[in-house]
């Protein structure tokens, strides 16, 4: 008995095993891109991932649906993350490569995935394109050819923060003696904003206070009891996952720090971050780089077709127009856009195109008001043109307010007070990036 | 005037094993392996962390010390690798790999040092500040991390004779090499006398003292050579597959998983270090591709990436229950049916009861 069920058992795996050889082709004479979906469902990012992630696959749907890009049909395939920068890099290769054609762009939705992945985007010849997220001194064009953060980076998201602030206390003159907490999670992304913080408060002669947070970041008791002692004007707040976004702001109510002083980070400004707070959360500032809503024409095309139909990605239809999915379509959108630029710029109209190819249609991008507003997402994201020195693209942020149900947004999009200074302190960083590994930073004419 | 031999003897099937095994690494996966995805993402992390997991085996299969915080270790030997090779300029890489492992050994040796007085689930609260420890003094001193703004380092390339190794299968050679002389290594020490004083302290250690065997040399001694293997596995795993540093990749959940590895594969074997890494890397790979493949489109994504882990806790329980010695031994009786040979291993697999017995 006992030997049938080894047996068993190990037939079991043979079959499991034997199993990742047989990809189901999707065979059809059609011409088609392929993209991949590098998702993360499971664990303390969920929200993010369900939302980034099912946006993205509902716009490809959407696009098929309209007869593809020039009649290029796009195909995707999917690998679960778990926001894991190990598992990231196995799901980077295997996601490469699919019925012979390879990946033009890869999206990691996270810092630490894309670190782990950034340098071998050169080498594969794809894009690495940052939504938001990643690498700063990626916006150097010059040294990172294949890598984009455009829908801006965190330095402008910080110096934006802080210019926000500024216009609050009744100018920058006002700004001296003023105090700041930077509550961030203790991780490269927590003290990526950092270097730029520092130099505009030492500027303005603010008081600058960094307290971080242990991963996850659900004990914040002691943190919060330190807030209260310091006593600061604002905190700027810089979490990842719901449960530490919403933590924050029930510790704030507890010690009694007003909601309207603190400011969350593009990756705790969403409404799954807001809800578990309930009304601990009323009154706490946001920054977005694409605006939530289902007013756009292009979410309501999706939902009527992709949605109607029953295609649609999200188990719950109530989460299209939300924060995540919202950024998610603007992700997508980029793709599509810079598929389409390189199809007319390589004379590829209706057939696929390369990685090399599709960095040329991403590095044209321009997303004039005009533009967006044919694509119908206009006013959900900042226009914005990509050069081959500047991959930041827009650079703008809009600030946003939680009223207990839902975000209201309280500034247009703005830009730094100084986007000179920004600029060059990522030109800085990556140059001391290109010299200690030998890179020549490419000729931009 | 015989001393205790320094080398194990060989027998029969150790060499058949070997050859077989070098057979398969060298001649037989480069002719058949293609894709790079399987170099980059199968072999060369299995050998990493499988590495990892036989320095958990010794302190932990063999010496019966619960010891948590091997990814600790390995963060050490990643970071004192990239220094190493960024601030020695002339020291080969073999070298500073080497060196690394001695500097996470002696870390090993400091961490070690409460096994003197706790045991058990007690030593494993105890040794879990040194995951804690590490991690943040590599975070909170910038020179670790060459006061890079972002905190995430991108590791050199490997220089082995004034060539740099970059593509998969080169370094696949490289890691086979190492990660080769390093079991060896394990084995001789394991199947030796050092082995078994480790063995002597995991069944008894009151008795094991009795006998002249002193507890605090090995006892340390044991730490150290685990440590020493966990930070070369470290090493090899930032520059071979990661190919970027940072504190986060080395958290309380790789300890983790490294601990599964040598409970699945079984305590006390060296194959089972190999056997489960196999399992724990690869198995939610597999379950990934079948559900992504198989279930495509036909079943909401979320649902999909959720019941594989359900389905991978589940398959860890069972085989937990049927199981209990680890796949190592699994894998002896499948070969013993399929050969008819009575493998007589001069290491013979530890009962759990007797890393429990410690606790108690």
């Amino acid at each position: 008995m006992k030997h049938r069920r080894q047996r068993n058992l190990v037939l079991t795996f043979i079959a499991a095993a034997a199993s990742i050889f047989m990809f189901t082709q999707n065979a059809s004479a059609q011409e088609s891109q392929y993209f991949p979906v590098a998702s993360s469902r499971v664990g303390p990012y969920s929200a993010m991932g369900t939302g980034y992630y099912g946006a993205q696959i509902d716009y490809m749907n959407y696009v098929n649906m309209n007869g593809g890009v020039n009649g290029v049909m796009l195909t995707w395939q999917e690998c679960e993350t778990e926001y894991n920068a190990v598992k990231t890099v196995e799901c980077y290769q295997r996601l490469l490569e699919k019925d012979g054609q390879r990946i033009v762009v890869f999206d990691t939705l996270g810092t630490p995935g894309a670190y782990a992945v950034i340098n071998r985007m050169a080498e594969d010849q794809v894009v690495l394109a940052q939504y938001g997220y990643g690498r700063t001194d990626a916006a150097d064009g010059r040294v990172w050819p294949w890598v984009f953060n455009a829908a801006s980076h965190y330095w402008s998201q910080i110096a934006v923060k802080m210019k926000f602030m500024a216009e609050q206390e009744g100018g920058i003159d006002k700004m001296k003696g003023k105090k700041i907490v930077h509550l961030h999670i203790d991780s490269a992304y927590g003290r990526e904003p950092l270097p730029a913080m520092r130099k505009i408060a030492e500027d303005w002669g603010v008081t600058l206070v960094e307290i971080s947070i242990p991963p996850p970041g659900l004990e914040q008791q002691s943190q919060w009891l330190q807030i209260r002692r310091e006593n600061p004007d604002w905190v700027t707040f810089w979490g990842a996952g719901s449960g530490m976004n919403s933590t924050a702001m029930t510790n704030a109510a507890r010690v009694g720090f007003p909601r309207e002083r603190m400011i969350y980070v593009t990756f705790g400004a969403a409404e799954e971050d807001m809800y578990p707070a309930g009304d601990a959360a009323k009154g706490t500032y946001a920054m977005a780089n694409a605006l939530p809503g289902d007013q756009y024409p292009l979410v309501q095309r999706i939902k009527e077709q992709v949605y109607g139909s029953g295609k649609g990605n999200l188990a719950d239809e109530k989460r299209v127009g939300s924060v995540y999915w919202n950024r998610g379509l603007g992700a997508a959108v980029m793709w599509v856009e810079a598929l389409r630029i390189a199809q007319e710029m390589h004379n590829k109209v209706g057939k696929a195109v390369t990685g090399a190819e599709f960095r040329d249609g991403y590095e044209a991008l321009n997303m004039t008001e005009e533009r967006l507003g044919e694509i119908g997402v206009k006013g959900m994201v900042a226009p914005f043109a990509i050069s081959c020195a500047n991959h930041e693209g827009a650079g703008k942020f809009a600030m946003m307010q939680w009223d207990g149900t839902k975000f209201v947004q309280v500034t247009d999009w703005e830009a730094p007070l100084d986007p000179g200074f920004i600029r060059k302190l990522v030109e800085e960083s990556a140059a001391k990036f290109a010299s200690e590994n030998n890179i020549t930073p490419k000729q931009c004419s | 005037m015989r001393t205790q031999p320094v080398f194990m003897t060989f027998k029969k099937d150790d060499i058949i094993n070997f050859v077989v095994l070098m057979t398969l690494a060298f001649i037989i996966i480069p002719m058949t392996v293609k894709t790079d995805y399987w170099y980059t993402s199968i072999l060369i992390p299995w050998l990493c962390l499988s590495l990892a997991a036989i320095g958990q085996q010794i302190v932990m299969g063999y010496t019966g010390q619960l010891a948590l915080g091997a990814a600790g270790f390995m963060a050490a030997g990643a970071f004192a690798c990239f220094n190493l090779v960024l601030r020695v300029p002339d020291l080969p890489f073999v070298g500073a790999l080497a060196l690394s492992g001695l500097i996470a050994a002696a870390f090993g040796i400091l961490f070690g040092l409460p096994s003197l007085r706790v045991r058990g689930i007690y030593l494993m609260v105890a040794t879990l500040a040194s995951q804690f420890f590490i991690i943040w003094m590599i975070d909170k001193f910038g020179w670790f991390k060459n006061y890079d703004t972002s905190g995430i380092i991108t590791t050199q390339d490997i220089v082995i004779f004034g060539k740099s190794l970059t593509s998969p299968m080169e370094m696949f050679f490289v890691l086979v090499v190492i990660v080769t002389v390093l079991t060896l290594l394990a084995m001789n020490m394991a199947r030796g006398s050092t082995g078994r004083r480790w063995m002597a302290v995991r069944d008894m250690d009151i008795a094991a003292e009795s006998m002249g065997i002193s507890l605090l040399r090995t006892k340390l001694q044991a730490f150290a050579i685990s440590a020493f293997y966990c930070g070369v596995a470290g090493a090899l795993f930032a520059f071979t597959y990661l190919k970027s540093l940072e504190p986060v990749a080395f958290d309380i959940k790789l300890s983790f998983k490294i601990l599964f590895m040598v409970i699945l594969g079984g305590l006390g074997t060296i194959n089972g270090a190999f056997i489960g890494a196999a399992f724990i890397l690869l198995f939610p790979v597999v379950l990934n591709t079948v559900g992504n493949n198989v279930f495509h489109g036909s079943i909401d994504a979320t649902i999909i990436s959720a019941t594989e882990q359900v389905v991978f806790g589940v398959l860890i329980i069972v085989f937990m229950i049927y199981e209990p010695l680890g796949m190592a031994k699994l894998w002896d009786s499948i070969k013993q049916r399929l050969f008819g040979r009575n493998s007589k291993e001069s290491e013979a697999p530890v009962d759990q009861a007797d890393v429990g017995k410690q606790g108690s």
